[in-house]
């Protein structure tokens, strides 16, 4: 189960198709952050047929809303945040090209069918290790909606950021595939 | 009548909210470490080898432990005896939070329902206010963060359905909530009353010492019962297989009417943060 891959952004998707669930990789390269309010404002643009303020081809976006960081930190605690709520317009973006998601927790079929169409993969952080998570943070700066304060978007240089494959590029899904072989009920 | 100034309030809600933030408490901590040492999957270790390097960066660098600092749910116990002085008790609060969002360096995470327009200094906080005899002021603060609150769940069952309904109840919202609420989680469960009545018991059974029983052993077995269930689930560390999915079940209960049983379960994730101070 534990093997360590690392992934240097931007990567291929031969890369991508490499990765198998349940193995744990160290992210190095630019990471670009959404959640919700990012999310919704970005669908909106696309419906009314506008430009996106970001490149979202071939990108690793990570759900995440920093804290502030305090003098002399790059960003505050800054882990993830549950991707689900993010599943409504998560196919649109796969099909624009999004390639890694970073998150936590379960994904709808209609996201891993979109995944598996455009060979992305999504990628467990830890829940609740803000504090460790910010340590891998090198650079931050704000590149869009910045009125959305902690929901703005954020590109982010990360170096040996820890996350786990969870689902992968062939659709394999470790919420499922995990649990199941601890299962007793 | 013992008098005690708003102005000694602010100062100490504005502590506690930085330090319940980024220092987590010693129940906890043992509980993750005992987890550690049980659990059975590999990747689960790891995860929780991680989740206790997070606490000590947390602490010696006093950084939230977690980026979603959450809505501050304050608990008051207000001595009969007391007098508060000087203004409001829920504006000295309010500013406590305000104060330790800000200098704590916390994310304001507070909106308003309808037009998600944010507050911008995590105001207001949802204050409990409970009048008990004596001349003291006890102050609990409980950041409560999003991912764990938006799986709780209550239900009001009839009473048919019997203590094995509560049981399936619990266990039900357990593996609907899955990895969402960051598991290891610690389950809070409120049983009888009315509808509210039972959602502040499932709260207030979270900032129980995690993992201390019931003092009444019906409840302490069915706690233990409860914890057994879920941690056979499977789910694991975030829900991605293993044996350690909750630390601790508790349960409050309270008596309820004949024709109902309601049930409430607040799910707390392992950023378990409740700090206390008697003024």
């Amino acid at each position: 189960m534990s093997k360590y891959k690392v992934l240097s952004l931007p990567c291929s998707t031969i890369e991508l198709e490499s990765l198998n669930i349940g193995e744990m990789v160290y992210i190095t390269g630019t990471l670009i952050t959404a959640r919700d309010a990012a999310h919704k404002r970005m669908i909106e643009l696309l419906k009314e047929g506008k430009a996106l303020p970001i490149n979202i081809k071939g990108q690793a976006l990570y759900y995440v809303g920093p804290c502030p960081a305090k003098p002399g930190q790059v960003i505050g605690s800054c882990g993830p945040t549950t991707s689900s709520r993010m599943d409504v317009y998560t196919p649109t973006l796969l099909d624009l090209g999004l390639k890694i998601m970073i998150g936590k927790g379960q994904r709808d079929s209609s996201v891993i069918d979109a995944m598996v169409r455009n060979k992305a993969v999504y990628l467990a952080a830890i829940g609740g290790t803000g504090a460790l998570l910010s340590k891998c943070v090198k650079k931050a700066k704000i590149i869009a909606f910045e009125d959305l304060g902690t929901e703005a978007i954020y590109s982010l240089t990360v170096e040996n950021f820890p996350a786990i494959v969870a689902i992968d590029t062939k659709g394999n899904n470790l919420f499922n595939v995990g649990p199941a072989a601890f299962c007793k009920l | 009548m013992r008098e005690i100034h708003v102005n000694q309030i602010v100062e100490t809600v504005q502590k506690l909210c930085i330090e319940a933030c980024c220092y987590l408490e010693d129940d906890v901590k043992k509980l993750l470490n005992k987890a550690y040492h049980e659990e059975k999957s590999e990747l689960g270790k790891n995860i929780l080898k991680q989740i206790q390097k997070n606490i000590h960066i947390a602490e010696t660098e006093t950084i939230p432990l977690c980026q979603d600092t959450g809505m501050a749910v304050v608990f008051l116990e207000i001595g009969q005896d007391v007098h508060i002085t000087g203004g409001s008790l829920y504006h000295a609060i309010n500013e406590g939070v305000r104060r330790g969002y800000e200098l704590g360096f916390m994310r304001k995470s507070v909106l308003d329902p309808i037009t998600r327009v944010n507050t911008r200094d995590n105001t207001p906080a949802v204050v409990h206010y409970n009048i008990v005899e004596g001349d003291r002021l006890k102050i609990t603060v409980a950041p409560k963060g999003f991912g764990s609150e938006n799986m709780s769940r209550l239900k009001m069952l009839k009473p048919s359905q019997g203590i094995e309904g509560v049981k399936e109840f619990v266990l039900d919202t357990v593996l609907k909530a899955a990895a969402n609420p960051c598991p290891p989680i610690i389950v809070g469960v409120g049983i009888g009353g009315t509808m509210e009545k039972a959602a502040l018991m499932a709260k207030q059974a979270i900032l129980r010492d995690a993992g201390t029983p019931s003092s009444r052993p019906n409840i302490a077995s069915l706690e233990k019962e409860l914890l057994e269930l879920i941690n056979k689930s499977g789910i694991g560390p975030q829900g991605l297989g293993g044996t350690s999915t909750a630390l601790a079940v508790h349960v409050e209960t309270y008596p309820t009417h004949i024709a109902g049983l309601p049930v409430a379960v607040n799910i707390q994730c392992h950023v378990a943060r409740h700090k206390q101070a008697i003024l």
